[in-house]
């Protein structure tokens, strides 16, 4: 019912995953995804009409917490494992394009 | 020769009554990774000095007459995706080299609570996505019982750690089987409990709505017992269940009789090799005559399990390992925009299968093509759980093969991705519908490996799963008993 | 229920086009974030605070490390149903969903927020000149971390670097989304300040645009008087004042009226406003619309709050501003829409005019008095019984309106009757007589001034009464009404012609 998974398809989706593909991974990926999802076809082609989806196993609900203050995490600990760190903050390469 | 006992409730006894001391526990099993691990390679970090210090802190409190706590001297390995402080936490991956946390796991915290040495941390498929261990970016970890094969994944390691003696315990963390299946080929027990049993703070995310955490042991008494330990209410994970541990050890010896035992149709036809399908029959088998009634049932939504879980299972992991980015932690490969950091960095930290799967998963999610891949795949899911329900209506307890062959050689499924997913088709469908497995040893294929045939319970059915198991046990043949 | 629009009578801000002569009329929906005001953040116990030295107040779970999990705060939910039902919306069983993309101030490059069933939704809001603003949602979800740009301007266009700081990771928000039934900037920042209002009663918010604990965006557009299609719009964001936001609106729809009169279709597209240069710009244009691929977030389970919880959420509403403003109106017999009625209300003064006018005062001189007289400190502790007594004082002619307000800055200052204060302070009713008396004197004294102001125009007759004026007061020690001289020294001249 869907058409096949192309190259262009793969190539947007690494975009979108912040991935850089060689262009014979490019081959590779399309050519593989497209054999996993061609085998889930069979889900696919499912009439699921009415069916309603399950998102969790669980049947939890209004599971809520005290807003009280827990000690959080030593600072220096977390910016001693970080890339680059300058004035107490993380330190990132120019950000091009703004917040969505 | 050792005097060490193999089993982590005789480690304990021992150690509690003073007969034996944590460290030389310690030394015992730390002299056998040394002899052996650079062959199996089942840790990624041995923690020698993290572990004599607790084990002197063991025998303090043994000396000061404290309880030491119900796993007090035992060696556990901890997979490498769960987080223990100051101690780096990998996952096999690259990205996460040298990355330590600055806090505990849950279930670390609770482990060492209880008294238990851990001894370290164990290889994986990197992030946990895998059934080989051929994917961690460290080298793969060895089947003890044949070098030359695989031990199984995601949890490998944690499973070749106990098979070969390097630690009574292990924890691993199962996904689509990644407990489970490495049990069966390493010949041990594995168990994936309850979701929600056990909490997930600290485990390094795959696929939130299906990852467990749970024990490998060479004894169904030692998996309950470390089982135990860590399961329970935490309120820092909002799908923990909001009761305290089930007690498993007291019930284990109360066998099976009149228990309704279910051999599922749809796991045991083409796609299981005969060896493996003959062990399960035998098992169900060994059920009957400790007076279980064992029939036939069908689940067949179980055969759309495998479809759904690989739409589902990499749509989560897609959005967990988004975090990745070499801002906060890990690897950074430097780049003149943010963006490409990102791009560079992940694309330098993340190993082939990682990336195959962040790409299915955001595509099966992607604008256009979610109703037809991830919606339906949670749909689906929906009838899995419908059909377990009706299959639970008329039997306690569900029996099936774990893994559908013994352990292949490396290199066997690597070429072809869709080859290695279909090592999961028996597991799968548990993580689905969020119920408790286990794999039991039952004897060896007809390769002399070890085959594990999988109890499944109903949610919280974990008491009834382990008494069947304790059955089995009792009943399995030897690994190098000839099938005939 | 639908919610309809009714264009209010002559009020529109209509763009009346210069080529053209066609009225334009603007369509403005706005989007507002608030910070809701609990102690800790919303997934996890650090402090919710504006202000701490960077990255002190962050845990493994707001910076998203590797294995953390998030716990809904239940204050969190409070906060959000308060302001829901305060905006009239219902409260619904809802779930959180992941929205997925890359940006560095967020720890888990996915923001949890709520998707296709927020916690509120089809609510509205009153607002003082009788306008109904639906609200289509009002839904909760996480802020992001902190971005400064190191290099170039401090913008982040041509900077070097950037530095996070993830204190605000993690802060509790709702944002709010209101249909397009605005139609002039005015209103929108009327809409904004009864946004606040509500914010503040209900204790949801204490809202500071300054703060970033409200934040604003405008999605403008502009359709023919008298079309019933919407036009195309563009969402304006940076908006750090509420004049930012009326110039901004303004801006943007003379922007977009100038655009379709020559032909040209509106690209709808996320522009930013320039305050310093008074324009909207657009952002930078991406090749495609993001794909945020929303899903449930498996790591959090449904809200549904019990009908028990929403009752007594309903039970203990304070009086909300259209509901005060309505009360106060109807009390002091003047109309809601009236300004008088809608400032004792901001300032909270409402109460205190009610039990005024219950002992007695007149509505219309109290409210006259709030809103020019009454705005510092204090005011709210006066004595209703005293301010009413006051008032009748002042319509009863006993005290001018200059000498009622110096009474009533005392008493609010010193707590005592005003009978007595103006005894102290020698303010007594100046008689009629004894006034004509001293402005007759003053004319004698100065004849060529009285001349001038009999004969001259009205340009120097009002100079002249001004001087005049002058002098009485200064002889009359203030105490004289001002109406009641100028009456005195018309009727003089009038007698005089």
């Amino acid at each position: 019912m869907s058409a096949r998974l192309t190259r262009d398809n793969v190539a947007k989706v690494a975009d979108l995953a912040r991935l850089n593909l060689s262009e014979a991974e490019l081959e590779r990926y399309t050519e593989q995804l497209g054999a996993v999802l061609d085998h889930a076809e069979d889900v696919a082609s499912l009439d699921l009409d009415g069916v309603p989806p399950t998102a969790h196993p669980l049947p939890l609900v209004n599971v809520l917490r005290d807003d009280v203050i827990v000690e959080g995490v030593d600072r220096d600990e977390v910016l001693s494992q970080a890339p680059s760190v300058e004035d107490r903050r993380f330190r990132v390469p120019a950000i091009l394009g703004e917040e969505p | 020769m050792s005097t060490i006992p193999s089993t982590a409730l005789e480690i304990a006894a021992a150690v509690r009554s003073g007969a034996l001391s944590a460290r030389e526990v310690l030394d015992d099993h730390l002299a056998r990774i040394d002899a052996q691990d650079g062959e199996i390679n089942a840790f990624n970090l041995v923690m020698t000095e993290e572990a004599r210090a607790a084990a002197a802190a063991v025998d303090a409190r043994v000396a000061a007459g404290e309880d030491p706590g119900p796993l007090a001297g035992v060696p556990l390995a901890l997979k490498d995706n769960l987080c223990t402080r100051g101690i780096p936490t990998t996952c096999s991956s690259r990205i996460l080299e040298g990355w330590r946390p600055p806090y505990d796991a849950t279930v670390v915290q609770r482990v060492n609570a209880a008294g238990a040495v851990s001894i370290g941390k164990t290889n994986l498929d990197e992030f946990a996505m895998g059934s080989s261990t051929e994917n961690s970016a460290f080298g793969p970890t060895r089947n003890p019982r044949d070098i030359g094969r695989v031990p199984g994944g995601s949890s490998g390691g944690s499973a070749a750690a106990v098979a070969a003696g390097f630690a009574p315990i292990s924890l691993g963390s199962d996904t689509g089987g990644s407990i489970r299946q490495p049990a069966a080929l390493c010949g041990v027990v594995g168990v994936k409990p309850t979701y929600g049993m056990v909490s997930r703070y600290g485990l390094i995310a795959f696929a939130s709505s299906l990852d467990q955490i749970g024990p490998f042991s060479t004894t169904v008494a030692d998996s309950a017992l470390l089982l135990e330990a860590i399961a329970g209410y935490d309120g820092r994970d909002s799908t923990s269940i909001d009761a305290p541990a089930p007690s498993l050890l007291e019930s284990l010896g109360r066998g099976v009789d009149g228990l309704r035992i279910g051999l599922v149709t749809e796991l045991m036809g083409e796609g299981i090799a005969p060896d493996v399908a003959a062990r399960v029959r035998q098992a169900a088998d060994a059920l009957t005559a400790a007076g279980a009634q064992v029939g036939e049932v069908s689940v067949p939504a179980a055969a759309y399990g495998l479809s759904a879980y690989y739409l589902i299972a990499p749509a989560e992991a897609s959005s967990n390992l988004a975090r990745y980015d070499g801002v906060r932690y890990g690897m950074r490969v430097d780049a003149p925009t943010t963006a490409e950091m990102n791009a560079a960095t992940r694309t330098a930290g993340f190993g082939e299968e990682v990336k195959r799967r962040i790409m299915l998963g955001t595509y099966a999610l992607s604008a256009g093509y979610y109703d037809a891949y991830y919606g339906k795949a949670l749909k689906v899911r929906t009838l899995i759980v419908r059909d377990f329900e009706k299959a639970y209506a008329d039997f306690d307890l569900l029996l099936t093969p774990t893994s559908p062959t013994t352990a292949f050689k490396f290199g066997d499924k690597t070429a072809d991705p869709l080859s290695m997913y279909l090592n999961d088709i028996c597991t799968i469908p548990t993580n689905l519908a969020g119920h408790p497995a286990m794999s039991v040893p039952f004897g060896g294929g007809s390769d002399g490996m070890p085959v594990g045939v999988q109890l499944l319970a109903p949610a919280l059915g974990e008491s009834t799963m382990f008494r069947a198991a304790a059955v089995l046990e009792a009943a399995a043949p030897a690994l190098d008993e000839v099938w005939s | 229920m639908t919610l309809t629009h009714e264009p209010i009578e002559g009020e529109h801000f209509v763009v009346v086009s210069e080529t053209t002569g066609a009225s334009w009329e603007i369509v403005v929906g706005l989007e507002v974030h608030c910070e809701l005001a609990t102690v800790t953040k919303l997934f996890c116990g650090c402090p919710n605070m504006f202000g701490d030295e960077p990255n002190t107040n962050v845990c493994p779970v707001c910076l998203g490390l590797p294995g953390s999990l998030p716990v809904l705060n239940h204050n969190v939910v409070e906060l959000a149903m308060r302001l829901g039902r305060a905006l009239h919306c219902s409260v619904e069983p809802s779930v959180f969903a992941r929205k997925n993309y890359f940006y560095p101030d967020m720890p888990k490059d996915y923001q949890v927020t709520q998707f296709d069933r927020p916690i509120n939704a089809d609510g509205w809001l009153d607002l003082p000149d009788g306008t109904r603003v639906g609200i289509e949602r009002a839904h909760i979800e996480e802020d992001t971390g902190k971005n400064t740009h190191a290099g170039g301007s401090g913008r982040i266009h041509g900077a070097d670097y950037s530095l996070v700081d993830y204190n605000r990771a993690g802060v509790p928000l709702v944002e709010i989304v209101g249909r397009p039934h605005i139609r002039h900037p005015e209103q929108a920042k009327t809409y904004i300040d009864e946004l606040r209002a509500i914010l503040l009663t209900t204790g949801a918010s204490d809202a500071k645009m300054e703060e970033g604990s409200l934040r604003v965006d405008a999605n403008v557009s502009v359709r023919l008087v008298g079309d019933n299609e919407l036009g195309t719009r563009c969402e304006v964001k940076n908006l750090n004042s509420l004049r930012s936001l009326g110039r901004a609106i303004e801006y943007e729809a003379r922007r977009q009226v100038d655009l379709l009169e020559t032909g040209e279709r509106i690209k709808q597209e996320t522009r930013h406003w320039d305050e310093g240069a008074g324009r909207t710009r657009a952002g930078r244009s991406k090749e495609e619309a993001e794909d945020y691929r929303y899903f449930q977030e498996p790591d959090l389970v449904p809200l549904a709050p019990s009908a028990e919880w929403i009752a007594a959420i309903d039970a203990a509403m304070p009086p909300l501003p259209a509901a005060r403003r309505d009360a106060l109106a109807l009390a002091a017999g003047i109309a809601v829409t009236e300004t008088s009625v809608v400032i004792a209300v901001q300032r909270d003064l409402d109460q205190l005019a009610l039990a005024t006018i219950a002992a007695g005062g007149d509505g219309k001189r109290v409210l006259t008095h709030v809103e020019h007289n009454l705005s510092g400190d204090g005011a709210v502790d006066l004595n209703p019984a005293t301010f009413a007594q006051l008032v009748t004082l002042e319509l009863g002619g006993q005290l001018t309106a200059t000498q009622a307000k110096t009474v009533l800055a005392e008493m609010v200052t010193s707590g005592r009757a005003p009978d007595v204060i103006a005894a102290e302070l020698g303010f007594e009713a100046m008689d009629s007589s004894e006034l004509e008396g001293i402005v007759d004197g003053l004319i004698a004294e100065s004849p060529e001034e009285w001349a001038d102001f009999c004969t001259g125009d009205e340009k120097k007759r009002g100079k002249l009464q001004g001087f005049f004026t002058g002098k009485i007061m200064k002889a009359t020690k203030g105490q004289a009404d001002g109406k009641a001289v100028a009456a005195i020294l018309e009727s003089r001249r009038a007698e005089s012609l």
